[in-house]
């Protein structure tokens, strides 16, 4: 089992290349109980999605 | 096929601005290359062949001059990563010792309404901003150049697991100020 410690260095590097199945798959079994590294999944891609609306906006 | 007016490309100098002062943080600098940008583009407004839209265009020419400046940059003040320890041990202070979160991530609700919140991208620049400068340098040009990690490495001298845990440490400690700030703005 991962530790959420462990769980957030893969979901951050999720953002930066494809990972592995093995890597995949203990990541899917550890967000299935785990609120925190939920939240923090969505808040990597929620703050990615910020960056790009702050950079791309017209005026 | 036209070559964009010297009017339709100073239309787009709000936008280089933001671009360039989102990666540079840096008033001064950002100007710099969004002049030097908007030369370029006049000198080379001949080869502009219509492909794409002025906008990528120009971003492209922006893009290339911001790598230029962090190049010379980062030659002048060696901002060498060799204290990997320090950012390990900043990672590690989140995280209690059996690996559990110090502070669970919450939950920030709808993406979509989070954008639209004003008070989110009020935390959100505030907390851009307090990025130490190398941390940003970094996770800049990887969300907002879209540089890939081979490139950043590449650019700067740095190993993938530097780069990872540079990236790892900028991205918790930018979901940690923004959760604060963003709460107190909603309390």
């Amino acid at each position: 089992m991962l530790t959420c410690k462990q769980a957030s260095v893969l979901l951050s590097q999720a953002q930066d290349r494809p990972l592995g199945l093995r890597e995949r798959i203990l990541m899917k079994l550890h967000l299935l109980i785990c609120h925190g590294c939920t939240n923090f999944s969505r808040q990597l891609e929620l703050m990615r999605a910020a960056i790009r609306r702050v950079r791309d906006q017209d005026n | 096929m036209s070559h964009p007016g010297t009017e339709e490309l100073e239309q787009l100098r709000p936008y280089l601005l933001r671009y360039a002062l989102l990666q540079l943080r840096d008033r001064d600098s950002a100007e710099d290359v969004v002049q030097e940008t908007m030369l370029a583009a006049l000198e080379g407004r001949a080869r502009f062949e219509g492909k794409s839209t002025a906008k990528t265009w120009l971003t492209g020419i922006l893009k290339h001059k911001i790598i230029d400046l962090i190049r010379r940059k980062s030659r002048e003040q060696s901002l060498t990563v060799d204290d990997d320890g320090s950012e390990a041990d900043a990672i590690d202070a989140l995280f209690q010792g059996d690996g559990h979160w110090q502070q669970q991530p919450a939950d920030w609700g709808s993406p979509a309404r989070a954008l639209e919140d004003k008070r989110f991208r009020e935390a959100f620049e505030i907390c851009a901003k307090a990025m130490p400068e190398r941390n940003a340098r970094v996770f800049m040009m990887r969300e907002v150049l879209e540089m890939t990690t081979e490139e950043i490495c590449k650019e700067l001298g740095i190993t993938p697991t530097n780069l990872w845990v540079i990236l790892h440490r900028a991205r918790l400690a930018l979901r940690e100020c923004i959760e604060i700030k963003w709460g107190a703005f909603t309390a």
